[in-house]
């Protein structure tokens, strides 16, 4: 088995996971990630039959419940202190809703 | 003997007896620090030594009226640059997170500080965890103490490297797949990955969460036991962190054998592609245990042989959701200029990734995109089932499984920097145990002919880190390599 991502297949999934990729990396992640997939490919040919997936690592599996009550916590300044852009204690980001 | 070269517990003892006081250790760290940091590299942020001082000269002030000390108490500690320190920059060792301060600490950090040790400043890593050389740092690679020209391992090669170097008496690591045990081995030193849970995972960047652990890399494994005691316990902050009891991690130590111990040496870690040197040094560790009352059979692990691509679908696709927070709004790098907010999020992650993150989210993304999630993500997630069995049946057998760390000994800077499918394939040994949440240590068990460390990996059962410590423990004691220190140069 082998499996061939092309640039295509790379320029979609490079999307997905909003990333830019100049043309050199998406030649070479093409090439790559070919390669790596084949090798993980390798998981297909074990038999999973009536297997259930590991989706929890944690004991005992249950959900973990807390009130919901007002703590002490970060303030706003300290909350948008690392932030590229803020003002007035918000993170400032560009425009997403458009005037009509 | 400088006081430099002291494992944290002997350092402990002269502290109480009063033979040295809070300011001199850090004198002496940071006068170590400054000969040998500039070839090493093992931090990205240094602490200042003014700050470090005035806090040591305030501890010796107070510690002339306290009766007892805490075993942390002006330990000088480094810590991985990604758990974080409250006003002390986190970078993750990654371009994306180059200006981040976090304003809180990490649990572990907290649980340390509250001992009063010192934070001796935060070390390198490949970026988010993310790579077994330190080559993926955006700070620069760090340098193996014993061979400069060599790697120090990977992702916690910053801190293996530190605390090889005697640049801080102990440190904390992180290990997804391998990160605190392979760099551990590389450098000669010991590290222990602790049961999933076992520790606290706030204020750890995420990488994978369903895997990530933090941990103790230190000089030799009673240090290991003695960071335990203050690492493990149940967290409220870390919904995934277990409500069970932490025993004393020092009190199985005291056996010095492992009488009535099992041992089980698993046949797939020693067939083809094991390294004859790291073969032999291992297959002489287990004689040495059986010396010292262990007995050893062999058992299995059949899905041995999937384990790194199982562990490379499920860490990717975690990873690819972990690290869309990094998106130029909360923290972090923004990239500028942009048309819009999405031309934004691609132009920030595009230049504050490097390739090796950018290569596994890639990964993560196509293992969970639609079309191939059952094939790839679901799928491994079920062999990763089979592989947490294969664990649950052979320690019905036995109690403590004794594996090489690596498949080869340590290898070259830029060896494998062009080869990701090479450099994964590292982890092999490594992995399994990451897989089924199963607690994992490293330590030294021989060199390799080029004078390089060789280590050994202790697996035990969930929750029974004091086994394995005790394995350990009396291992070191009945050989001489935690005795050999890099000369470097």
């Amino acid at each position: 088995m082998s499996t061939n991502v092309n640039r295509e297949d790379v320029e979609h999934v490079a999307e997905l996971a909003r990333l830019r990729l100049t043309p050199e990396e998406l030649e070479q992640f093409s090439v790559q990630l070919s390669r790596i997939l084949t090798y993980v490919e390798e998981v297909k040919a074990v038999d999973t039959t009536g297997v259930p997936a590991t989706t929890s690592m944690v004991a005992g599996d249950a959900n973990v419940w807390r009130e919901d009550e007002v703590r002490p916590s970060l303030s706003r300044e300290q909350a948008v202190g690392n932030a590229p852009e803020a003002a007035d204690g918000l993170f400032r980001v560009p425009r997403i809703i458009r005037d009509r | 003997m400088s006081l430099v070269k002291w494992t944290l517990h002997e350092l402990q003892e002269r502290l109480t007896r009063g033979d040295v006081s809070a300011t001199e250790i850090v004198r002496a760290y940071f006068l170590r620090i400054g000969v040998v940091e500039p070839k090493v590299n093992a931090y990205i942020t240094l602490n200042e030594q003014e700050v470090v001082l005035s806090e040591a000269g305030a501890l010796d002030d107070a510690m002339k009226t306290w009766r007892k000390t805490m075993p942390m108490m002006a330990m000088p500690i480094a810590v991985k640059d990604n758990l974080c320190t409250e006003g002390v920059p986190t970078t993750g060792g990654s371009r994306i997170l180059k200006d981040f301060t976090p304003p809180y600490n990490a649990t572990v950090v907290d649980e340390l500080r509250a001992q009063r040790c010192f934070l001796m400043g935060k070390t390198n890593l490949d970026e988010f965890g993310m790579g077994s050389s330190t080559e993926h740092s955006a700070f620069g690679p760090s340098r193996n103490p014993w061979k400069l020209d060599y790697v120090p391992g990977g992702s916690s090669g910053g801190s293996a490297a530190a605390v090889a170097a005697d640049e801080c008496v102990a440190a904390l690591g992180t290990d997804t797949g391998g990160s605190i045990r392979q760099p551990a081995a590389c450098c000669g030193v010991v590290g222990l990955k602790p049961t999933y849970g076992r520790v606290s995972r706030y204020g750890l960047l995420a990488f994978a969460s369903s895997l990530d652990q933090i941990g103790p890399i230190t000089k030799d494994v009673r240090d290991a036991a003695l960071m335990m005691n203050v690492l493990a316990g149940h967290d409220p902050k870390d919904a995934t962190s277990a409500d069970v009891p932490a025993p004393d991690f020092t009190r199985s130590l005291k056996k010095k054998d492992v009488k009535h111990l099992k041992l089980g040496v698993p046949r797939e870690f020693f067939e083809e592609g094991l390294d004859p040197e790291v073969r032999d040094a291992v297959h002489a560790a287990v004689s040495v245990l059986e010396d010292l009352g262990g007995t050893t059979r062999e058992v299995s692990l059949p899905h041995t042989g999937v384990a790194v691509a199982t562990y490379y679908l499920v860490a990717t696709a975690e990873a690819s959701a972990n690290l869309a927070r990094y998106d130029g709004v909360k923290y972090g790098f923004r990239a500028r200029p942009y048309a819009d907010l999405a031309d934004m999020y691609r132009a920030t992650r595009q230049e504050g990734f490097g390739p090796e993150v950018k290569r596994r989210i890639m990964l993560g993304t196509y293992a969970l995109s639609s079309g191939y999630y059952d094939a790839y993500y679901a799928k491994a997630q079920a062999v990763r089932t089979l592989i947490r069995r294969d664990f649950d049946r052979a320690f019905q057998d036995v109690d403590v499984l004794v594996t090489p760390v690596m498949p080869t000994t340590v290898f070259r800077l830029g060896d494998r920097a062009d080869d990701p499918l090479q450099m994964y394939l590292s982890d092999l040994y490594t992995v399994s145990a990451s897989l089924a949440g199963v607690p994992a240590m490293s330590l030294p068990c021989g060199f390799s002919h080029r004078g390089l460390p060789i280590g050994m990996q202790l697996v035990g059962r969930p929750f029974e880190e004091d086994v394995m410590l005790r394995v350990g423990r009396a291992y070191e004691l009945a050989t001489d390599w935690r005795k050999q220190r890099p000369l470097i140069r």
